[in-house]
């Protein structure tokens, strides 16, 4: 089982060059073939620190009815934006794995209209060390690809030893950038983890299924994607919301990334959306009232609607 | 059920507005507290309340705190998980000092925070209430030693603490309590005797309780002025400070109640076997003065129980309204029904609720501010007067806030309908609950003769006078203003009558029976009219926040000034009257 699904789930595996891979001499292999990702940054290398990526996704705040922009035919982004609850449990997951490791930090990357960081404060308040957010005027109209092209470029700077994201945003769900992000980068992808496990250079996960989990083993660095609800995320403490203040955030323009405008935005999707219209509004349900039939009713709905 | 939704705007609103959050950032003591920093902790407390304990309330309700047969307590569900939740936050800390683990924030801030936890859930949030309690005291008159012992552990929220005063036959008159001091030989005391009334006497929250028990030692005088204040902690520290032997002392009952069922109210006896060993905290027979130090804390925090409940009342009100269609309103379609926000007199008991929410809500603030100013101003002068300001308002928000609690969760219910009468709305549980803050903390009546009694004389009658001067600047600063005309106008009506009644007030002084028959009567009057005040202050403020925000802020002013502000008049009556009605009718009607 275990073989079949790592074969199933990981799209590209490579060798991890060295078991101390925070080494300088490792630096220049690490993610292969991808030379446009930009100048690596300077890091004093630790061979025990262990650094997690978490990309979180600032959506506008589910609890507020949102609007469509009929212009864009996108979700209108212009109010205050929140962190994605679905990347809570990612970030939640990153602290742990730290935590455990004794040593390390968690780097958060988002990409955001307006350099807004106010879901990253949230993120820095639970406890990540620093961010990094990426605005460009250029973006808007990204698509999953062009998102995920942002975000590899952006996460590849800061050379890390795992990247987690949620499985899907609660305000788009294509549900496709983290195994994207993991192609560009040609690194590992395992999805829907419901628990992650580091052991040396790789790590050992159970990933949800339908049936129950598999458990699934991968190098080092890799792309995985943590399904929602499968541990409980903190509350920033005051302290912690107090010192998120002064924690670094980088921020970013395409640019700065290497990349040009009409890889990503409108000009660079390879998607459109064509037409937006209202959901239809709930119809009122059918009332069986019981003559003794009710049973054989409830059976032929059912079986119309081909669940049985 | 309506889930709660932290009123973020509304709180932003009354520290920005009716209080000043920002000029508080300006002062070297709270420089730290900068409007993104506040904004922050707000969404995130806001997020925090809603989502870990506004969903134990109804659990509160319905299942409360439980006495087991070993007379252990169990809180309900979900109770202690909270808890330990909002300790591992460490929300009940934030306006306490930064040595003991606190937040060094304004009070203001930590009264907003406190507004969202008791919103969420009330029973709950007496444990950390009391336990603040419990912190004034030992921060004003604890020993570096003793506030080395048990502050950090407390500001946390790992300890909790209580406040024991009352006793069977010593409610408002502390004066006649019995509970015994006996010195031990190691310095220590030995307690016993037995209080009632004890807000989270024993529970399973936290793994160590702080009790501050009053009680009296061996030839004390009689009366308040023989009182000693105690440290009885429920587990006695070992040398190193961890927990050691159980302390003489348990929780033998708990009371059945119209309220606040999540919070055990406990019959404490101490000194059954041996005596309760407990560590006197201040001097001798100051233990009365001990309390009053943090009385005005704890008075604003009970004031802003009404506003708490008060806010959760309307948001399901509002809610209910939109959801429940009945009768066809004015202008409706035939043969439609309308739901009922449609209809006129719903939409002026919702607009009631709202419009005396933002006024009490604001006046507490203010009362915040004028705390944090008293207490960390380099400014004598301004020290001195934020310190008066604070004496003078404290009966107000705690007497006015609590019965606008129970006034409007009980238009809460009466906008439910008959629906509102059922349990299972959950509209009731806000009425039942908010019905216990008018008499703790000191009845309203006793906040009425605070206010006649002590309040009214200070600084030579200045400090009232200083106020109404406010309220005139107040009158003034509409001047011109179009839609706040009518503020203005019975604004400055209601003021005239204030004046009028306090002016009575003063020349009667020496009839101390006519000063407190007319007493609670005048409390309204000067409340109503300070609310008045806050909420024409906001809509001039709001001017400048955009048209829909002045438009808002007006309406708000406008409604409440004809709805209430406008009845400050008619009191006039009541305070003037005198006492020999009232004496006749002891001899007669009520003999």
């Amino acid at each position: 089982m275990t073989d079949e699904a790592t074969e199933l789930t990981m799209n590209k595996t490579r060798k991890v060059p060295d078991a101390t891979r925070r080494s300088s001499d490792s630096k220049s292999g690490r993610y292969l073939g991808r030379p446009a990702w930009g100048e690596t940054q300077p890091e004093v290398a630790d061979s025990s620190a262990m650094k997690v990526v978490v990309c979180v996704k600032q959506i506008p705040d589910p609890a507020d009815p949102g609007a469509l922009d009929p212009e864009t035919k996108t979700l209108k982004r212009d109010s205050k934006l929140i962190l994605d609850e679905s990347d809570s449990y990612g970030v939640e997951m990153a602290l742990q794995l730290v935590d455990a490791a004794g040593d390390g930090e968690v780097h958060l990357v988002s990409m955001a209209p307006n350099n807004e960081v106010s879901g990253l404060r949230t993120a820095l308040a639970m406890g990540a060390a620093s961010a990094t957010i990426v605005s460009d005027d250029a973006l808007q109209g990204s698509d999953a690809l062009g998102t995920a092209k942002v975000l590899a470029a952006a996460i590849a700077r800061q050379e890390p030893d795992l990247i987690l994201a949620a499985t899907e945003s609660s305000d788009g769900y294509t549900g496709t950038v983290p195994e994207m992000v993991a192609a560009l980068m040609d690194l590992p992808s395992v999805t829907f983890a419901k628990s992650i496990a580091i052991d040396g250079g790789a790590a050992k996960i159970q990933r949800q299924t339908e049936a129950g989990y598999d458990e699934v083993e991968c190098p080092l660095p890799a792309v995985v994607s943590v399904t929602a609800g499968v541990v409980e995320p903190r509350y920033p403490s005051f302290k912690g919301i107090m010192a998120a203040k002064s924690k670094p955030v980088d921020e970013l323009t395409i640019g700065d990334l290497g990349i040009d405008a009409d890889q990503v935005g409108w000009a660079g999707a390879g998607q459109e959306i064509v037409a937006i219209e209202d959901a239809p509004a709930r119809e009122a349900g059918e009332i069986i009232e019981d003559d003794g039939d009710a049973h054989e009713r409830i059976v032929a709905f059912l079986d119309e609607l081909k669940v049985l | 059920m309506t889930e709660y939704r932290a009123p973020l705007d509304d709180i932003r609103f009354a520290l920005r507005h009716a209080a000043n959050i920002d000029a508080l950032a300006e002062m070297a003591a709270y420089a730290h507290a900068e409007p993104d920093l506040v904004d922050g902790l707000l969404d995130e407390a806001g997020r925090f309340f809603e989502q870990v304990v506004a969903p134990t309330n109804r659990d509160g309700d319905t299942v409360g705190a439980v006495r087991n047969a070993d007379g252990s307590i169990t809180t309900a569900p979900g109770h202690a998980k909270a808890y330990g939740q909002m300790c591992d936050a460490g929300w009940g800390g934030i306006g306490f000092p930064e040595e003991y683990g606190g937040g060094g924030l304004p009070w203001l801030l930590g009264i907003a925070v406190q507004e969202m936890m008791t919103s969420a859930n009330m029973g709950f949030s007496l444990c950390p209430l009391l336990t603040q309690g419990a912190i004034d005291a030992l921060l004003h008159h604890g020993t570096e030693v003793q506030k080395e012992t048990y502050l950090r552990k407390m500001v946390t929220g790992e300890w909790t603490g209580t406040m024991n005063l009352t006793e069977p036959h010593a409610g408002s008159d502390v004066g006649a309590l019995t509970t015994k001091a006996a010195p031990a030989a190691d310095g220590s005391w030995l307690i016993t005797g037995q209080k009632i009334f004890i807000t989270y006497g024993d529970h399973d929250m936290a793994e160590n309780i702080i009790h501050l028990v009053l009680a009296r030692t061996p030839g004390s005088p009689p009366g308040t002025k023989g009182i000693s204040l105690f440290i009885v902690p429920k587990f006695l520290l070992n040398d190193d400070g961890t927990l050691g032997d159980a302390n003489d002392l348990s929780c033998v009952s708990i009371e059945h109640k119209l309220g606040i069922h999540a919070s055990p109210t406990c019959v404490m006896s101490y000194g059954d076997n041996e005596g309760a060993i407990g560590y006197m905290l201040g001097e001798e027979n100051q233990g009365m003065h001990c309390m009053f130090t943090m009385m005005n804390n704890a008075r604003l925090s009970v004031g802003l129980e009404g506003v708490a409940l008060a806010e959760r009342a309307y948001q399901q009100a509002l809610a209910y309204s939109h959801e429940r269609l009945q009768g066809r309103a004015i202008g409706a379609e035939p043969g439609t029904s309308s739901p009922i926000v449609d209809h006129q007199d719903v939409q002026r008991m919702l607009l009631d609720m709202r419009s005396s929410i933002a006024a009490i809500r604001g006046l507490c603030y203010r009362n915040a501010e004028a705390l944090d100013i008293a207490a960390a101003s380099t400014d004598d002068d301004v020290r001195q007067r934020a310190d008066e300001l604070a004496a003078l308002l404290t009966p107000l928000s705690k007497s006015w806030g609590t019965d606008l609690g129970c006034e409007l969760t009980s238009i809460g219910v009466q906008v439910h309908g008959g629906m509102g009468f059922i349990e299972e709305t959950g509209a009731a549980q806000h009425f039942r609950d908010a019905r216990i803050a008018p008499i703790y903390e000191g009845t309203n009546g006793i906040q009425a003769i605070d206010l006649v009694g002590r309040k009214l004389g200070l600084r030579g009658g200045g400090v009232i006078a200083d106020h109404l001067g406010s309220i005139a600047a107040t009158v003034a600063s509409m001047d011109g203003i179009a839609e706040l005309q009518s503020v203005r106008t019975i604004l400055a009506s209601a003021l005239e009558a204030v004046t009028e009644a306090t002016q009575w007030l003063a020349e009667n002084a020496g009839d101390m029976p006519a000063v407190l028959a007319g007493a609670m009567a005048y409390l309204d009057m000067l409340a109503i009219t300070t609310g008045g005040q806050i909420l024409a202050d906001g809509a001039v403020a709001a001017r400048s926040l955009g048209a829909d925000a002045a438009a808002e802020r007006a309406l708000l002013a406008r409604f409440f000034a004809a709805n209430r502000l406008a009845g400050v008049p008619g009191k006039v009556p009541a305070v003037t009257a005198g006492a020999a009605d009232l004496a006749q009718a002891r001899a007669t009607i009520l003999s």
